[in-house]
Formats: structure tokens, sequence, C-alpha cells
């Protein structure tokens, strides 16, 4: 049986505004990703992908307050640990998170080789700086980016070799699980793509184990990861193989996510693109049913009654809605159908 | 002759140059552009291959250093701010960030109500504005009662450029030009703002001049195509001619560089 690097249990976390008003970003989240696989977070943005990521790292700062659940990782239980013990023996070790925009959060002033240093010389005290640049440089080499680079400040990187860096200073202490958040959403074209080769190399190469990606670009997730997971509200509303999860998606959110995708290939100009109308409930006061009904075309007076669980399907997904599979897939035809004529 | 149809705008040899000497930037370089009446026209580049400059010099917003615009034919002219504010009838746009190009302290009715007065609705019946906006508001999904007394600030940024939409619904001008409206905006909300634009283009048979890093969007809305690299155009053309059949090396790596989902898409390339 696979090794599950990481594994949440009913996770809930929340956070608490300079008004004391409490934002319920994270509900009852359970995930698990074994060794050697990859899994895709989606959603819209204010869903609660990148909170859902932090809470995953067991590191809690205000305003962000833990409430329930467990989080496994690589078999340390570290719910409850002390936030200063996470830092010390889990972040960068066990578990690396890439924040969205981290490129541009770099200190200006400082090489490299600086941020490397600093990275190292946390976890480990007696290396020196020499031994410091000799690892640096085999792992730039090994990942196909110049050494040169470590000389330099971040002002003289472009933005794609900037987040590529700070890609690899991640890795530095061979996390067993990556977090990347938004990695390459603000590049272009061919630099987004060269960072998703590399993501895709740290995997292949074993420099990680496993893999989060977070996106709300759902070609680029498909093209990455092994399963996917889309999430509306802070809660999981689907989760299933990437190939699954963008062709034949279940629950009416996944299904209109994946109708707004837009790719330069043959087809797309016939297809009518759905947009979702509306906009996601407040996580001040998240509605009483279903957190989607608001939204939902399908919506029905039970679903506004009492909080929906998550089921299985027939093919061992799992969806949150009250409607039965085969209606929602009769649904979806009929549908299909109206938009053919 | 490619159409019977009118050039609406045309750019003859544009060029524009930043700074001097060793700072000197060729940010757009001899561009040729003919707008026909109705299109909707994207211009595709990476960043910083001078398309939001060209844009403003189409807009009028900067002076080009050599080349000229013409409009229905006629040279234009917009040497005073009499004749710009002629111009801007004619032509208006949609900025990549709709924060940034609001006063933010303006509330929203007032942003829809310059509008108005814009076109001429300065003496109307207060009950008649209000009635236009409700209307400009419901053509985009906005309810105008629950924007009333809000600052573009509380809006979110799909919300926002939604707005922006509801603007040009009644300002009415005969181009309009969208420079990256949906870049800063996530993948869900950039359907509903695609769709709302191409329904205004539908009601109002607007000509569109849609500018975009984006050559999937560029596919999805439009009938011709510009790509642009480094300043200059390299290749034009219809968009299934461009997008399904590139010449251009540069085409082909935007094409390429794009993540697919029917294709394989070929990591070996970077
Ligand atoms: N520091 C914060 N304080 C209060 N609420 C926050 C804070 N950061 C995020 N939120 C709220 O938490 C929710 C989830 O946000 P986030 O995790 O950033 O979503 P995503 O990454 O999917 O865009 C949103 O409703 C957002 O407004
Ligand atoms: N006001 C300015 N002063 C100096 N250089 C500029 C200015 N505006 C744009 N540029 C330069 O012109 C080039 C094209 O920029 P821009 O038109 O913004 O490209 P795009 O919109 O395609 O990203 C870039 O090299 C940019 O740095
Ligand atoms: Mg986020
Ligand atoms: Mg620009």
């Amino acid at each position: 049986m696979a090794h599950t690097m990481l594994e949440v249990r009913e996770l809930s976390t929340k956070y608490v505004t300079r008004f004391r008003e409490d934002v319920y970003a994270v509900d009852r989240v359970s995930l698990k990703v074994e060794e050697g696989r990859s899994l895709g977070i989606a959603g819209e943005s204010g869903c609660g992908k990148s909170t859902l990521a932090l809470s995953l790292m067991g590191y809690y700062f205000p305003p962000l307050h833990y409430m329930n659940g467990e989080i496994v990782i690589n078999g340390k239980n570290i719910s409850g640990m002390k936030p200063d013990d996470v830092r010390k023996s889990i972040l960068g070790k066990e578990i690396a998170y890439i924040p969205q925009a981290a490129m541009n959060a770099l200190n200006p002033t400082r090489k490299i080789i600086n941020f490397i240093e600093d990275v190292i010389l946390e976890h480990e005290m007696y290396v020196t700086k020499k031994d410091i640049y000799d690892r640096a440089k085999k792992l730039f080499e090994t990942l196909g980016l110049p050494a040169e680079v470590l000389q330099k400040y971040p002002v003289e990187l472009s933005g794609g070799m900037k987040q590529r860096t700070v890609i690899a200073v991640s890795v530095l202490l061979l996390p067993k699980v990556l977090i990347a958040d938004e990695p390459s959403s603000a590049l272009d074209v061919t630099s987004q793509k060269m960072v998703i080769k590399m993501l895709k190399q740290l995997m292949e190469a074993g420099f990680i184990s496993s893999m989060i990606f977070i996106t709300h670009e759902l070609p680029l997730l498909y093209n990455v990861v092994d399963d996917i997971m889309v999430m509306y509200a802070g809660q999981i509303v689907e989760k299933a193989p990437s190939h699954s999860a963008v062709f034949d998606p279940l629950h009416p959110y996944s299904k209109g996510l994946m109708g707004s995708i837009i790719v330069p290939e043959k087809g797309l100009r016939d297809v009518k693109l759905t947009a979702i109308p509306g906009v996601p409930p407040n996580l001040k006061n998240p509605p009483m049913g279903c957190r989607f009904a608001e939204r939902c075309k399908f919506v029905r007076p039970e679903c506004r009654v009492s909080s929906v669980s998550l089921r299985e399907a027939s093919d061992g997904r799992v969806y949150r809605c009250i409607i039965p599979e085969a209606e929602l897939r009769e649904a979806y035809a009929r549908e299909e159908h109206k938009n053919d004529k | 002759m490619t159409s019977e149809k009118k050039i609406y705008l045309s750019a003859k040899g544009i060029t524009k140059t930043f700074g001097f000497g060793r700072q000197k930037t060729v940010a757009v370089d001899n561009v040729d552009l003919d707008l026909y009446e109705g299109e909707v026209v994207s211009i595709v580049g990476e960043s910083g291959s001078g398309k939001t400059t060209l844009s403003k010099v189409l807009l009028g917003l900067i002076n080009q250093t050599s080349g000229d615009v013409y409009f229905q034919g006629v040279k234009r002219d917009i040497s005073t701010q009499a004749k710009k504010q002629e111009y801007w009838k004619n032509i208006q746009a949609i900025f990549q960030d709709p924060f940034s190009s609001y006063n933010i302290f303006n509330k929203i009715d007032s942003v829809l109500l310059d509008c108005i007065n814009m076109r001429g609705g300065r003496y109307l019946p207060r009950e008649k504005k209000i009635e236009m906006m409700t209307e400009a508001c419901s053509f985009v999904n906005l309810k105008f009662e629950e924007l009333t007394n809000k600052y573009p600030f509380e809006l979110s940024g799909g919300q926002m450029q939604r707005l922006m939409i509801a603007r040009i619904f009644l300002l009415k001008p005969k181009i309009l030009l969208a420079d990256e409206p949906t870049s800063m905006i996530d993948a869900c909300s950039r359907a509903t703002i695609l769709d709302e634009l191409m329904h205004l283009r539908k009601e109002t048979g607007m000509t569109v001049i849609f500018i975009t890093h984006d050559i999937g969007l560029a596919y999805y809305v439009s009938d011709s195509v510009y790509i642009m690299e480094k300043g200059r155009f390299v290749e034009s053309g219809s968009a299934d001619g461009v997008i399904l059949t590139p010449h251009h090396p540069y085409t082909r790596r935007l094409i390429n560089d794009v993540p697919k989902i029917y294709e394989e898409w070929d990591l070996s390339t970077v």
C-alpha cells in the first residue's frame, strides 16, 4: 500500500478580524495525499484555497486560528503543536509552502545566495558558507538554473527566473510535500511553462514526494496533477481524478468552473462558456444549507434546509450535493441539448 | 478586397519611443492597423510587447513619436481639449485594473451619472436617469439598488469590471478598446465578463479592440488577430487562420506554451 504523505481529517480554521468577527475560511476539510501523487486545488478567488494551504501546515498565527481537526504529515501528527516547534521541525523539511506572489516578496537588497544561507543556517549549525554555496550550486544545476543566479539580486532576474529560483530555494531541505500557491499566475506563458516543467521535474527526480498545486486556471491543473479538489466557500465540493474532474464534473459548481475553460484549441469557438452568476457567500455568516444554493441552476427547496455532506459517486469520487448522480447527469444532458439548438 | 465594410480606425506607421540615448525604448515600432466597422480585433503579445502603449496612442492619451491615426478616413486631430472630448465620444476604454482608472472617492452612482451627462443627458429628469442606470446595471447582472452609495473599493474586481461595462453601455461609443480587461480576474468571473462584453457588442454593433496576453481569449472573442512582439506586429489575419495555422515562430510559441486540454501539452519545448 502506498505511503500517505499528508492526511488531514475534518480540519476547520477561521480568521478573527480586527472587529472580532469570525471568518470561517476552512470548514471540515479532509484530504489525503499519497507518496508520488499530486493534488490540485481549484476554485474562484476567496473560496479558501490559500487559507487551507496555510492551515494544513499547522503553522498558526493571528488572525488565523485552528478550530478542529487533525493533520498528519509523513506519519507525524502535528495537530496542536506549538508554532515554534512547527517552524523548527516541520516547515521546509516535511512540508514547504510557496505563497502566492512569493517572488515579489524577496528582500531586494540581498543576493539569492544569502536567502539560501538563511534557510540552511536556520536548520544546520555546523556548516560553512562554502558548503552551502556548493550545495546550492549543485541543486541549481540539477534543476537547470544557471549558478550565476546565486550571486544576483532579485531585481536582476526576470519574473520567470525569480519564480523558479524561489521554487528551488523552497526544496533545499528536501521537504516531503510541496505546496505551490498560484506559482505561475503572474507570468507570461513561456515562463509559466518553465515553472510547470520544473515542478514536474521536482516530483520525478525525487526532490519532493508529493505536491499540492493551487490555481484557478484549470487547464494548468489538468496538466500537472493527478487529482483535483474543487473548493467552494471553505468546503470541498468535489474531489476526483483530474480527467474526470475536467471532462466529467459532477457537482454543479465544478460543472460551472469547467465550463469557463478557455483554450486556443479547435472547437473552443463553438462551445458556449457557462458563466456562474452571482458571488460566493460571505464566510462570516455562511448559509445554513448548501453553500452554493444561491447560485445553483438546479437548486431545490431541500437544498437550503440543512448542511450537505460529501457523498461518494459510483466511480469512487466524492461530491457535496443532495441530488443523486444520475439526476445530475440527466440535468447536464438536457442543458447541453438546449445549447445545441 | 477583404470586405465591403468601412474602415473605422486606422493606424499608419505608428512608432512610440520613451527616453533618449542608451535609455531609449522603442515601445511601438512602425505599426499599421486597420479596424473595420463592427469587427472584434485582438492584439496579442507578452508583457512589455507594447500593447498598452499602442492603446494609449489609439485613445489619444499619449502622442505618438511618428505615424498617423485616421478616424473614419480622416486624419485624427486632437490638438485641443475640445477636439479630444469630441474624439472620446467615439472611442472609450476599459483597463486592466478597474480600480486605478477611477477616482476612488467617487461613489458608484456618480461613475454612471457622469456617463449620462457626457452623452448629453445632464438635464434629463432624475427618474429617467435612474431608469437608465438601472438598465445599464442589469445588463451586466448587477443590481443598481445595491450599488448606490457604495464606493468602488467595496466591490470585487469582477463586479468593478462589470460596472465598467455598464459604463460603456451608457456611453455607447463606436469603438471600445479593452486592455486586458480580465487579466486580474479569476477564470470563473472571466467567462462572465467576456460574455457580457460580447453581448454588449452584439446589441450595439460596436467595434472592439481587445488587448490580451492570452491567445486563448483572443481566439474566443475575435474576428481577427494581430500578434505583437517587441513593438511590432509579426503576424495578423482571421482568428481561425492565425491560431489554427500560425506561421510566425513567435505566434507558434505563444500557442504551444498555453496549457491544452484536448491535445497534449508538450513540455519539451522549454
Ligand atoms: N487575514 C484575513 N483576515 C480575515 N479574513 C481573511 C484573511 N485572509 C483571507 N480572508 C478571507 O478568507 C476567505 C478565503 O480567502 P483565501 O484563502 O485567500 O481564498 P483563495 O486563496 O481561494 O482566494 C476569504 O473570504 C477572505 O476574504
Ligand atoms: N511611460 C513609460 N516610460 C518609459 N518606458 C515605458 C513607458 N510605458 C511603457 N514603457 C516601456 O515600453 C514597453 C512596452 O510597454 P507596454 O506598452 O506597457 O507593454 P504591454 O502592455 O504589452 O505589457 C516596455 O518595455 C515598457 O517598459
Ligand atoms: Mg489564494
Ligand atoms: Mg499592458
